[in-house]
């Protein structure tokens, strides 16, 4: 590059610019990339360590001395299979429901000529900016017996006055003529809801199940404030939270884990392992799902 | 919101209409129903924070106490600390991970190679999807005294002994804020994203022409392009301020930075939960939304009289 502009003037110039630009651009986002993805990696080898010896430090990226011990110690304990059913049936029915309540929320308003249309939308707008904070809604859960409860973690969040305002204008945004001849046709409400629009509304039902999953697989805080008490209720999250606390008091204290076993880990090591198991199914599923949550974050945001 | 809620004709409501329209009817009375219960409901618990609310009277027969639990709560030395927290941290989170995303987002629009720059969106977002308690456990293990940040500073020099990073209080605030920087500058970039990639090509033409650089364009073309996808997020985001201030600091603080990292949300925790007395945890909450609310209002007024983009 240095000789092309000793050669000549401008354009080359400029070249030189634009390579060094290049250069700062492509370095800061390499360094972007490794601090992301480093911790985790970071993690996914300790999780493969020995325990005892990942306690010296030095394990970076790939583990010094191979084990699967942890994962078998994370996979001994019941809480964490338990947990583990739990955020899975969580996450299931937690999404199914919440996708088929606020579709069948968006259809309505989505009504031109539904009479109560403005009143309906606006009911569930509020919503969105007043709630009544968490000792309220604590003692409503407690009198409505969904404390102790699985189903606390699938009913009262069912709804979200941002999940339906983006369904909403989604079918808006569908040709009108559709509904209408089918309407022509005979069909009632129900069944263009079902066979005309939901066909059509895919991408963004999975694009609202896609975030609803993330929240619902993700989430620790109900399972603390509402199913503290009730072991057999308790999420993969809030076990590997109770971990996390645990590793923190009990720090360098090596095989304060162990089962009595001969085995060398360490709170740390299966605490890794645990994090894995956690991330894992997200990792593993997001990049395939990438298009469908750009799309629904641009309708979201980008009000028209 | 309300230009979609406010329609030009109202639909004649007759009789025969009703009758067509009662499947859609019924519907909304069962979501009615179940927004009644379930968020509007709880409001009528504000009612505990002006009484001394025992679990044994109720909320209808416990005693009436005015605004008492307010004048504690604001005569209370550790709530004033915790809004200062609050606010502070709110404030911190919201300019860095917007500074960030921004810029994050402009220099991915500068990537020519389509192929490298799939795979930087695809590696930033993966911390979006991980939760709090991933985050804050690898965090935990990143700044440890084993820990690789550790590991850097002693090899190059920088500090001699190694930094217990969660004893001092003055770094508390910047964790956090790295914390959310970290999680969500990939995410949040996404709508500043598609909104550059909505800028008419032509302005970048026209600029070229005028002999604008690449400075120029960004700062002349994609800046005022951006302008109000970032007002309307702004906005938005303003009235999360004090929302934003839980799960982190629940999950990172402890007895040495607790001045400094409690919240709004773990006092109302700490007194509505461990400590039972319902009515103060109410109070704080209540405080909370209000603030909120104001907050919002008074953002989407200035963003108004500014000419600018806004919410309602």
């Amino acid at each position: 590059m240095e000789k092309n502009e000793n050669k000549s003037g401008k354009l080359n110039r400029l070249k030189v610019g634009d390579v060094i630009f290049y250069i700062f651009l492509y370095l800061f986002m390499l360094i972007f990339c490794v601090v992301t993805i480093y911790p985790v990696l970071n993690t996914l080898a300790i999780s493969f360590n020995d325990g005892v010896d990942a306690m010296r430090g030095g394990v970076h990226l790939w583990p010094r001395i191979f084990t699967t011990q942890n994962y078998g110690a994370v996979l001994a304990l019941r809480n964490i299979g338990r947990g583990a059913v739990i955020s899975v049936l969580r996450t299931v029915l937690g999404t199914l429901f919440a996708v088929v309540a606020n579709a069948l929320l968006a259809f309505i308003v989505s009504q031109k000529n539904f009479v109560f249309r403005s009143q309906l939308s606006l009911f569930w707008v509020i919503t969105m900016y007043v709630n009544g904070g968490m000792i309220p809604v604590m003692l409503l859960y407690r009198n409505l017996h969904l404390t102790n409860s699985f189903w606390v973690y699938v009913i009262p969040g069912m709804i979200s006055g941002f999940n339906m305002l983006v369904m909403r204008t989604y079918m808006e945004g569908l040709p009108d003529s559709l509904q209408e001849a089918a309407q022509i046709d005979g069909a009632g409400y129900m069944k263009i809801f079902v066979s005309v629009v939901s066909p059509l509304c895919k991408p963004i039902y999975a694009t609202i199940a896609l975030f609803v999953a993330v929240g619902q697989w993700n989430s620790w805080f109900d399972t603390m404030l509402y199913n503290r008490m009730a072991d057999q209720y308790t999420t993969l999250q809030y076990e590997l939270m109770k971990m996390l606390s645990a590793v923190t008091s009990l720090k360098g204290n090596a095989g304060a884990a162990t089962t009595g076993t001969q085995v060398n880990i360490t709170p740390v090591s299966v605490r890794a392992a645990a994090t894995i198991i956690t991330m894992a199914p997200i990792v593993m599923l997001y990049p395939f799902l990438q298009r469908y949550f750009v799309a629904g974050l641009t309708i979201g945001g980008v009000k028209e | 919101m309300s230009k979609t809620v406010t329609m030009k004709k109202k639909p004649v409501i007759t009789k025969k209409e009703l009758i067509k329209q009662r499947v859609l009817i019924a519907w909304s009375a069962v979501f009615v129903i179940y927004g009644f219960v379930f968020c509007y409901l709880p409001l009528a618990g504000w009612l505990m924070a002006f009484e001394n609310y025992k679990n044994k009277t109720g909320l209808f027969h416990s005693q009436w106490v005015g605004l008492t639990k307010f004048k504690f709560l604001f005569s209370d030395a550790t709530f004033l600390k915790v809004i200062r927290n609050t606010f502070c941290m709110g404030t911190l989170n919201l300019i860095f991970t917007t500074l960030t995303a921004i810029i994050f987002a402009i220099l991915l629009n500068e990537f020519r190679l389509l192929r490298a720059k799939k795979v930087v969106q695809t590696i930033s977002y993966l911390p979006h999807f991980l939760s709090w308690i991933i985050v804050t456990g690898i965090l935990n293990d990143a700044l440890s005294s084993t820990g690789i940040v550790n590991e850097l500073l002693v090899k190059f020099g920088i500090v001699k002994d190694t930094v217990p990073f969660f004893s001092i209080p003055a770094l508390f605030w910047p964790i956090v804020t790295f914390a959310h920087v970290w999680k969500e500058t990939g995410w949040n970039a996404i709508i500043y994203l598609s909104a550059i990639t909505s800028i008419d090509p032509c302005l970048y033409e026209a600029a070229s022409i005028d002999g604008a650089g690449r400075w120029g364009k960004i700062k002349n073309v994609t800046l005022p392009g951006i302008r109000p996808t970032i007002i309307i997020l702004l906005i938005m985001n303003m009235g999360n301020l004090l929302n934003a201030g839980f799960e982190v600091q629940y999950l990172l603080g402890n007895g040495l930075v607790k001045s400094v990292s409690d919240t709004i949300d773990i006092y109302v925790l700490t007194w509505g939960i461990s400590q039972n007395d319902y009515s103060l945890g109410t109070a704080a909450g209540i405080f909370k939304s209000v603030v909120s609310i104001v907050i919002i209002v008074l953002a989407n007024q200035i963003a108004k009289r500014t000419g600018e983009e806004r919410l309602f």
